[in-house]
C-alpha cells in the first residue's frame, strides 16, 4: 500500500511525439483513481510510464515514497492486469499465479498460501490445474487478476481490463474489482475508455485529453460541473448538449445572467424538460423518439439552426416524430463555456 | 465440392493413386531388389517380387560391408550420419533461437544489417561456398572430425527467419508481464519464449534432422578416414566398389537402411510437425 506521486510526467517518443505531457498527481494511499480519455489521449501511456514499462522523459514518479524513475517493472513493488491479459498460455493457472512470486526468491509453501487465498478470492480454485486455453474469458480475466493479488503489491494497475469482455461479464467483474480493492484497500490506478466504468468504479476520475489533465474530480464533481468543454462533451451520455449564444441570440432567446464571456451553452439532456419554463427556452420538431425502458430519449432537431439536442425522459413521452416541441432548463442546469479557451466561464 | 459427381470422385481418385504409385514404386523397387541374390540385376530383368536373399544380404552389409572396395560396414556410418545430423539439427535450432531472440527483442546498433546478413546467406547454399569453406575447415584442422562434418552447415538462415516470424507473433504484453513478474532477458527466453515455441522447434527439428542426413557432397569432400563415413555417401561407395560389377543388392540393401531413420523422426515427431507448421498456440 502506498501513495503515487506524479511530479510533471513527460513522454516524449523518438520521433518527437508529445504521449503525455506535464500530468502532476497526487494518488492518495488506497485510492482507486480512473484515467478515462478518448483513444490516443496518453492515458495508456501514462499507466506505462507507472508501470515501468515506457521509460519517462522528464518528471519524477515516486510510489510510496520511493522514487522509482529509473526501477525495472519488478522493482516497483506494482502489478498490472493487461488489456489481453497476457497469460503465460504453456503454463498452468497455478503457474500463471506463482510465476512471478518464484522469481521473486518466495519460498514454496508461502507461494502455495497465496495462490490459494488469491484463488479462493476469485473462484479459480478449480481451475488451478488448467492451461488458459481451456478457460473462458471471464475466467482468464479472472486468473489475470490473480496474478496481480499474489503479489500483495503496493499498488495495482489495470490497462482496460474489461475491454474484451461481453457487456453482461463487464458488469459484473466492474463490481467484482472494485469491492476487492476497496477491501484491500490497495493503491490503484484504472485506465479506461469507458465512462460509465470510469464514473462506477472511482474514487477519483482523471480525465486525459491529448497528453494533458483536462480535469481530476470525484465522479459526481466531473459530472455536474465539467472545467472544460471536453469534460462537458465526455462525461454522461448520452452526451451533453452544446449550443451556441450566437444562436440564442439571433432568437430573442438567451438566458439574461450569465457570466461574461460566455459563448457557448452546455446543458445536459437529463436537465432539460418538455415543456416553456423559466431560464432556457428552446423551440424544434421531433426529429426521432428513442425508448430505452425506463427512460427515452427526445432529438429535437432546433428551430432556425437545425441543430439535434437530446433529451432524457423518464417513461415514455407523449410526442410524436415531426411534431413541434418547447423545451426548457433551470438557469441553475446551465454550463457556460467559453469557445476559444474551451474552459468553463466562472 | 464435388459431392455427387460420381466420375469427379473417381477421377480425383485415380489421380491420387497415380501419384502414390509413382512416388511408392521406386521404394518398392528398392525393398524388393534388396533381398535377391547378386547376378539378378545383371540379367537386365526387373522382379518384382521378393526374392530369398534378403537376410543374407542385410546380414552382410551391417556385418561385413564391403571392406574390400572402401565401405566399411554400415553400422558406423549410421551412426556418423546420426551423430551429423543431431549436431547439425540441435546446434542450428539452438543458433537460431538466440539470434532470432536477439533480432526482435533487443535494440542494438546495426540490428536491421545483420538481421539481413544472416538473411543474405540464404541465397548461398553449401553446394556454392563449398571451395571456401573447405579451405576454413582445413586450415583449423577439422577434416575427418564431426565438428568439420557439422560446423559449417549449422549457421542457417532459414531457421532464424522462421523463428524471427514466431517470435512477432508472440504478443508484446507477454513480454511486459514477464517484466512485471520480474523476469529479465534471459528469464523470458528460457520460461515463456521457449516453450511457446516448442511446436516450431520439432518442426524444425525434422526439416534439419533430414537436411543434415541428406547431405552428400560436404561429407564426401571433406571426409577420406572411412571411420567418418556417411551413411549417404557410403552408398555411392558401394555403387562405385573397386573394379568390380555395382552390387546392386547391397546398395539397394543399404538404401533401405539409409532411409530408415529420417521416416523414423517424421513419424515419431508427425503430430508436433504439423501442428508447428500450422498453428500457433496464443
Amino acid at each position: 500500500m502506498a501513495r503515487i506521486v506524479m511530479e510533471a510526467l513527460s513522454k516524449v517518443y523518438p520521433g518527437g511525439v508529445q504521449a503525455v505531457s506535464d500530468v502532476s498527481l497526487d494518488i492518495a494511499d488506497g485510492e482507486m483513481i480512473v484515467l478515462v480519455g478518448p483513444s490516443g489521449c496518453g492515458k495508456s501511456t501514462l499507466l506505462r510510464m507507472v508501470a515501468g514499462l515506457e521509460r519517462i522523459s522528464s518528471g519524477t514518479l515516486s510510489i510510496g515514497d520511493r522514487v522509482v524513475n529509473d526501477l525495472e517493472p519488478a522493482q516497483r513493488d506494482i502489478a498490472m492486469v493487461f488489456q489481453n491479459y497476457a497469460l503465460y498460455p504453456h503454463m498452468t493457472v497455478y503457474n500463471n499465479l506463482a510465476y512471478g512470486l518464484r522469481n521473486q526468491g518466495i519460498a514454496r509453501p508461502e507461494i502455495d498460501r497465496r495462490v490459494q487465498e488469491a484463488a479462493g478470492m476469485l473462484q479459480i480454485a478449480d481451475y488451478l490445474d488448467r492451461k488458459p486455453r481451456a478457460l473462458s474469458g471471464g475466467q482468464r480475466q479472472r486468473v489475470a487478476m490473480g496474478r496481480a493479488l499474489v503479489r500483495e503489491p503496493a499498488a495495482f494497475l489495470f490497462d482496460e481490463p474489461l475491454s474484451n469482455l461481453d457487456a453482461k461479464l463487464r458488469v459484473q467483474m466492474r463490481v467484482e474489482i472494485r469491492q476487492l480493492q476497496k477491501r484491500l484497500g490497495t493503491t490503484s490506478l484504472y485506465v479506461t475508455h469507458d465512462q460509465l466504468e470510469a464514473l462506477t468504479m472511482a474514487d477519483r476520475l482523471v480525465v486525459l485529453n491529448g497528453g494533458r489533465i483536462e480535469q481530476v474530480g470525484t465522479p459526481m464533481e466531473l459530472y455536474h460541473r465539467p472545467e472544460t468543454v471536453f469534460v462537458a462533451g465526455f462525461i454522461g451520455s448520452p452526451a451533453m448538449n452544446m449550443i451556441d449564444m450566437a444562436y440564442l441570440r439571433d432568437r430573442g432567446a438567451a438566458p439574461g445572467t450569465l457570466p461574461t464571456g460566455t459563448d457557448l451553452l452546455g446543458v445536459r439532456p437529463d436537465d432539460l424538460r418538455l415543456g416553456d419554463g423559466d431560464g432556457l427556452v428552446l423551440s424544434g420538431t421531433v426529429a426521432l423518439l428513442e425508448p430505452a425502458g425506463a427512460e427515452s430519449h427526445v432529438y429535437v432537431a432546433l428551430d432556425g439552426s437545425g441543430q439535434v439536442v437530446t433529451v432524457r425522459v423518464p417513461g415514455l413521452p407523449d410526442v410524436t416524430e415531426g411534431g413541434v416541441l418547447t423545451l426548457s432548463a433551470p438557469l441553475s442546469a446551465l454550463h457556460p463555456f467559453n469557445s476559444a479557451s474551451g474552459r468553463r466561464v466562472q | 465440392m464435388v459431392e455427387n459427381d460420381r466420375w469427379g470422385m473417381l477421377l480425383a481418385h485415380l489421380v491420387l493413386i497415380l501419384g502414390v504409385a509413382v512416388v511408392v514404386f521406386p521404394v518398392y523397387v528398392a525393398i524388393i531388389a534388396s533381398t535377391h541374390a547378386p547376378g539378378t540385376f545383371l540379367q537386365g530383368v526387373m522382379p518384382l517380387l521378393p526374392g530369398s536373399h534378403g537376410w543374407e544380404n542385410y546380414r552382410t552389409i551391417i556385418f561385413e560391408g564391403r571392406s574390400n572396395a572402401g565401405a566399411p560396414p554400415i553400422g558406423s556410418m549410421l551412426w556418423n550420419s546420426f551423430v551429423m545430423a543431431m549436431m547439425i539439427a540441435v546446434g542450428k535450432i539452438a543458433i537460431s533461437l538466440l539470434s532470432a531472440f536477439a533480432i526482435v527483442y533487443f535494440r542494438f546498433p546495426g540490428r536491421i544489417f545483420f538481421f539481413w546478413i544472416i538473411f543474405v546467406t540464404l541465397m548461398l547454399p553449401v553446394e556454392v561456398r563449398i571451395v571456401p569453406t573447405y579451405q576454413v575447415v582445413a586450415n583449423l584442422h577439422m577434416l575427418n572430425t564431426y565438428a568439420g562434418l557439422s560446423i559449417p552447415l549449422i549457421a542457417s538462415a532459414t531457421a532464424t527467419f522462421l523463428f524471427r516470424q514466431f517470435f512477432m507473433t508472440v504478443p508484446e504484453e507477454m513480454l511486459e508481464a514477464a517484466r512485471v513478474d520480474g523476469a529479465g532477458p534471459w528469464k523470458f527466453f528460457k520460461d515463456i519464449l521457449v516453450p511457446l515455441s516448442v511446436t516450431n522447434i520439432a518442426a524444425m527439428f525434422v526439416i534439419m534432422f533430414i537436411y543434415g542426413w541428406n547431405q552428400y557432397l560436404w561429407p564426401l569432400l571433406i571426409t577420406t578416414d572411412d571411420s567418418y563415413y556417411t551413411i549417404v555417401m557410403g552408398i555411392q561407395r558401394m555403387v562405385t566398389g573397386a573394379d568390380s560389377e555395382p552390387l546392386w543388392h547391397l546398395v539397394m540393401a543399404t538404401v533401405v537402411l539409409a532411409a530408415l531413420p529420417p521416416i523414423l523422426v517424421i513419424l515419431f515427431m508427425q503430430r508436433l510437425f504439423v501442428k508447428g507448421l500450422t498453428e500457433t498456440e496464443k
